[in-house]
C-alpha cells in the first residue's frame, strides 16, 4: 500500500525518476535564494523577473519550436533586458523600481502568450507557463541539475558577503567587504535558475517554490542558515508531495507543487513559531521577567 | 580661497577660522575637500587635520554634512575635489546611523559582535578562540556578557547600540568614526557608551563623532569642528563653540537655497 503510493511510480516509470531528480535539484536552491529574496524585500522582483522571461521564451519557441536552448537563451535575454530597463527607467525618471518592474512585466506577460499564440496551440502555452516537469528530457535535466549545483557552490562563496550586505552594507563597505559584487551575483543566480526552472515547474511556479517555503521558515527559524535549511527542506516536502498528488490525482505537477507549498506557508502564518497568528491571539501567561 | 565664493561671500565673517588646525603627527589629513550631490556641495573647501589620539566632535546644523564628511574619510563617498589621507586605513572602524542598520535582521548579539573581525578573516577563515575570547570580552565591557544568544531583533535601541560599540571594540581600531551615535538613545546607555570613548581616547584611538548636543560636546570631548558645509571653526572645543561661531553656522544655513552659482573655487 506504502509502496504502491510512495515508491511504485519511481521504480515502474522513468518519467517519475526523472522529475524527481529535477524537483530535488530546484528544490535545494529555492531555499537559499527564497531567503535572501526575503530578506532583501525583494520577492515582488524577483516574481517580476520570472514573468519578464516570457516574451523571450516565447520568441525562442517562435522561431525553433520546443527547442531547450532556444527557449532558454531567449529567456536570459528578456530577464536581463527588463531587469537592466527597470533600472534605467527608475533612475532616470520620476517612477519608482516597483512600478517599472510592475509596468514592464505586465507588458512582458501580454506580449509573451501573444507570442505564443501566434505559432501553437494552448498546450504550448501551458508548457511554457507552467513547464512539463514529467516529460522533462535529459538535456533539460543536465541544465536543471548543473544550474543548482552551480549555484550552491557560488552561495557558498558570496554567503557572508551576502548576509552583511543585507543586514549592515554600510559597514561592510567601511571594512572593504565585496557586498554589492555579492548582490549583482545574487541577481545573476535568480536569473539563472528562474531560466533553468523553465523545464522543470515553469517560471512562474519556480518563483513560488523560492518564495513561499522561505517566507514560511521565517516563522520556525530564527538564524540566516536555519531560515536556509529549513526554507531548502519545506521546499523538497513541497515539491515530492506536488508530485505524488500530481501522479495519484492526475493533476499537473507545477500548480500541485506550489499549491502544497502554499498549504505549508498558510499553516506557518496561523501556527508559527515566531510572530504567527496563533500566538498573537494566545500569547499565553507572562513570564517572571 | 574664501574670497571666491560667488553664492556665500556674504556670509564668511571668520575666515581666520576657516582652516583647520596645523598637526605634526595627524590621523587624518583633508585638503580642500569638496563633496556634491548632484552638484550641489554638502562639504565644501574643507582643509584640516585630525592629530594621532585626538578626540573630536563633529557638530553643526542638520544638512551641515557632517555624515557626508564622516563617509568621505571611511570611504563610502567620492571626492568632487580636494583629498583625504588616513594614515591607518586598516585601522578604520566605523559606525553606521543606526536607521541604516535592519534591527528586524535574523542574527544572534554575538554574530552581530564577531563582525568586528571582518578585517582578520574576511568572507572565508574562521574565528579563532583569541577572537572569540576578545568578542565576549568586548560584550561585557558594554555591559551585555550573557546575551551572546539574544536575537538583535528583540533587543531595545539602547542595547542594539551596545552591540554595535562591541562590534568597535572587537575590531580593536585605531581611528573610530561614528556617525551620530546617541541619536534616540537613552540616558544610561549614553553615560557608558560616552565612558566607553573617553577610555577609548585615554588608550591613544583617535576618536571622531558627530553630535547634536553642544553642551554634551562641551563636557566630553576636547576638540571640535564646527561645519556649515563650509568649515565654521575646528580646534580646541571651548573656542569653537563660541556664540559668534554658532551664529555664523546658523547664518550659513539660513543661506542654503535649490538654487546656487557656479563656485569659481
Amino acid at each position: 500500500m506504502i509502496y504502491d503510493f510512495l515508491i511504485g511510480p519511481f521504480v515502474d516509470f522513468a518519467f517519475m525518476r526523472r522529475a524527481l531528480v529535477a524537483v530535488i535539484a530546484v528544490a535545494l536552491v529555492s531555499g537559499p535564494l527564497g531567503v535572501f529574496l526575503q530578506l532583501r524585500r525583494m520577492s515582488l522582483m524577483g516574481d517580476a523577473l520570472a514573468h519578464a522571461i516570457l516574451p523571450g521564451v516565447a520568441i525562442g519557441f517562435f522561431l525553433f519550436g520546443l527547442d531547450l536552448w532556444a527557449m532558454s537563451v531567449g529567456g536570459l535575454i528578456a530577464c536581463l533586458a527588463v531587469a537592466l530597463l527597470s533600472g534605467v527607467i527608475a533612475r532616470l525618471t520620476p517612477i519608482k523600481e516597483d512600478t517599472s518592474l510592475a509596468a514592464l512585466y505586465l507588458v512582458s506577460l501580454a506580449l509573451g502568450v501573444l507570442i505564443v499564440s501566434l505559432r501553437g496551440s494552448t498546450r504550448d502555452l501551458l508548457h511554457i507557463l507552467f513547464g512539463s516537469l514529467l516529460s522533462i528530457g535529459s538535456d533539460g535535466l543536465i541544465l536543471v541539475v548543473a544550474t543548482a549545483i552551480l549555484s550552491l557552490l557560488a552561495f557558498a562563496v558570496i554567503y557572508r558577503n551576502l548576509v552583511v550586505e543585507c543586514f549592515d552594507p554600510t559597514y561592510l563597505r567601511a571594512v572593504g567587504g565585496r557586498g554589492a559584487l555579492a548582490h549583482m551575483v545574487f541577481l545573476i543566480l535568480i536569473v539563472l535558475n528562474l531560466v533553468a526552472a523553465i523545464q522543470a515547474l515553469g517560471t512562474l511556479m519556480a518563483v513560488g517554490l523560492m518564495i513561499l517555503p522561505a517566507a514560511a521558515a521565517r516563522f520556525w527559524a530564527r538564524s540566516v542558515a536555519s531560515m536556509i535549511a529549513l526554507g531548502s527542506s519545506l521546499a523538497l516536502v513541497s515539491g515530492l508531495l506536488g508530485l505524488m498528488g500530481s501522479y495519484h490525482l492526475d493533476l499537473p505537477p507545477g500548480p500541485a507543487i506550489v499549491l502544497v507549498a502554499g498549504l505549508i506557508y498558510a499553516g506557518s502564518v496561523i501556527a508559527g513559531r515566531f510572530g504567527g497568528l496563533t500566538r498573537r491571539l494566545f500569547p499565553g501567561a507572562h513570564l517572571q521577567h | 580661497m574664501a574670497v571666491a565664493h560667488l553664492h556665500t561671500d556674504h556670509h564668511h565673517p571668520h575666515t581666520e577660522h576657516r582652516a583647520g588646525p596645523t598637526v605634526t603627527d595627524p590621523a587624518i589629513m583633508l585638503a580642500n575637500v569638496t563633496i556634491a550631490y548632484q552638484r550641489h556641495p554638502a562639504v565644501h573647501h574643507l582643509t584640516g587635520a585630525f592629530a594621532k589620539g585626538s578626540l573630536t566632535a563633529l557638530v553643526g546644523p542638520n544638512g551641515a554634512g557632517k555624515s557626508t564628511l564622516l563617509k568621505a574619510i571611511v570611504g563610502l563617498l567620492p571626492l568632487n575635489g580636494g583629498s583625504i589621507e588616513v594614515a591607518d586605513r586598516k585601522g578604520l572602524a566605523f559606525l553606521p546611523q543606526v536607521t541604516e542598520v535592519d534591527r528586524s535582521f535574523p542574527m544572534t548579539v554575538r554574530e552581530v559582535v564577531d563582525l568586528g573581525h571582518w578585517r582578520r578573516i574576511g568572507a572565508f577563515r574562521r574565528l579563532s578562540p583569541a577572537m572569540r575570547a576578545s568578542s565576549a570580552a568586548a560584550l561585557a565591557e558594554v555591559g551585555l556578557a550573557g546575551l551572546d544568544d539574544r536575537p538583535i531583533a528583540s533587543l531595545s535601541v539602547g542595547q542594539f547600540q551596545r552591540v554595535l560599540f562591541a562590534r568597535l571594540i572587537a575590531a580593536d581600531a585605531s581611528l573610530i568614526i561614528l556617525d551620530e551615535p546617541f541619536n534616540a538613545i537613552d540616558q544610561r546607555t549614553v553615560q557608558d557608551l560616552m565612558a566607553l570613548i573617553e577610555r577609548w581616547h585615554v588608550s591613544g584611538r583617535t576618536v571622531i563623532a558627530a553630535l547634536h548636543d553642544l553642551d554634551f560636546v562641551r563636557a566630553h570631548f576636547p576638540d571640535c569642528l564646527l561645519l556649515a558645509r563650509e568649515p565654521i571653526a575646528w580646534g580646541s572645543t571651548r573656542d569653537v563653540l563660541s556664540a559668534a561661531n554658532l551664529a555664523a553656522a546658523r547664518g550659513q544655513a539660513d543661506g542654503w537655497s535649490g538654487d546656487a552659482d557656479i563656485c569659481a573655487a
